[in-house]
């Protein structure tokens, strides 16, 4: 049976991913951000998943505002790189789990969480940069990907309670899918941020150290927590930290923190990593 | 419309929900069709004439005309889309980070270098009008 072994946080600020792609991660303003991936790079060669889950959000590059679904699974064989205004990412095509996706999606939906099943979706810098930071820069993901995008942008947001428990309905979905798959889930986005008006610059590292260290000892005290209160203490696009909630969702109770990275700032925002086991 | 929201009292914040949603639809429309090439370039041509291919309020083109960020974004627009005309003109998310926060773009980036802007005083327009 497949089994999820494994939760990844990480933060997907954009400007990570030019600074990849232009080569400056040698920079001075840069090379502490990257040495600090270079245990989740080891990390991930050697646990060598079969397929990820990943939960980013879409910034108006897949959904303007015509369509806002707020869980959208991508069930295609590929997607490419979304071009947000400067040319796609020079990333790798990255290719789906049809089989799994479309398990996960059915399974999902009789347990009561109608999402949108997507065919066709270009995925922007909230999915690349998050596997360009686990991965570095191969010819070739090194497995399958499964895009879950999160509405975060239009309020409301899903809770943090919801996507907890869309997380242990994820849980469920892949260990009813009867092939032998070893996988891990990223949850992205955060840490504190706000990128508009005059709050924008907000950084609010008590906090994310709070949240960091209740994501293994305490996550229902973060699933309790308002929207309106994610985007007080975290600023308005901090609230993207739902969406960690759903890979902390995805996992046993029992789980061990097997590393942490915490910097600012990356451009506007708080850079926060942590890599999860579950101990079965 | 006059209703008090749960999140009125964040300072210099703008939730993008329903109201702003609604109100904003065409302007986030424009930004997002400055995605294709041949539309930044007709807008760069021609900015009035770009913009009277979309239904919006006179205030709504002026503040764009102006690159008044604020301004777009009381009016409706969402920051992922206001984006997209800030990467039309050249600049980076911090530089119209910068021009928001009323700052030079070089004081800003050393408040991000230095930890970014605290949290104290700025939880509630209560907590900064004190501060």
């Amino acid at each position: 049976m497949a089994r999820i072994i494994a939760g990844v946080a990480t933060s997907h600020v954009p400007a990570i991913g030019a600074a990849i792609d232009n080569g400056k991660t040698e920079d001075p303003y840069w090379q502490p951000l990257f040495a600090g991936y270079q245990p989740s790079q080891k990390w991930m060669r050697e646990t060598k998943p079969d397929v990820v889950i990943l939960v980013y959000n879409d910034h108006a590059s897949a959904f303007s505002l015509e369509m806002i679904p707020t869980f959208a699974l991508g069930c295609a064989a590929e997607f490419a790189p979304a071009d947000e205004g400067w040319g796609p990412r020079p990333v790798p095509v990255v290719q789906g789990h049809p089989e799994l996706a479309w398990h996960m999606a059915q399974s999902l939906v009789l347990d009561e969480f109608d999402i949108t099943i997507v065919n066709k979706m270009d995925v922007d810098h909230g999915l690349t940069v998050p596997l360009s930071l686990m991965c570095g820069q191969p010819e070739a993901w090194p497995c399958p990907v499964i895009p879950l995008a999160v509405n975060v942008v239009q309020y409301p947001p899903p809770t943090a309670h919801r996507c907890y428990m869309l997380g242990k309905a994820i849980k469920k979905a892949v260990a009813s899918f009867d092939r032998d798959l070893r996988v891990v889930i990223f949850g992205t986005g955060g840490m504190s941020h706000q990128l508009q008006g005059p709050r924008a610059g907000l950084i609010n590292s008590a906090f994310d150290q709070a949240f960091l260290n209740n994501l293994t000892k305490d996550p229902e005290a973060l699933v309790r927590m308002s929207a309106v209160e994610y985007l007080r203490e975290a600023g308005s696009e901090g609230i993207e930290l739902v969406m960690w909630l759903i890979m902390r969702g995805a996992l046993d109770d029992e789980v061990e923190e097997v590393y942490r990275f915490y910097r600012v700032p990356a451009s506007n925002t708080a850079v926060g990593h942590m890599i999860i086991e579950n101990k079965g | 419309m006059t209703e008090q929201k749960p999140y009125d009292d964040i300072p210099g914040t703008i939730v993008f929900d329903a109201d702003q949603s609604r109100k904003g639809y065409h302007l986030n429309m424009f930004c997002m069709s400055l995605m294709k090439a041949d539309n930044r370039a007709a807008f760069k041509a021609d900015e009035a004439a770009y913009l009277s291919r979309f239904p919006m309020t006179e205030a709504q083109r002026r503040v764009i005309l102006d690159r008044d960020w604020n301004g777009m974004l009381r009016l409706g627009g969402n920051i992922y889309f206001t984006a997209k005309l800030a990467a039309t003109d050249g600049l980076s998310f911090q530089q119209i980070a910068a021009k928001m926060t009323g700052s030079t773009q070089e004081e800003y980036a050393k408040m991000m270098l230095a930890g970014g802007r605290s949290i104290e005083g700025n939880r509630s327009k209560m907590e900064s009008n004190r501060g």
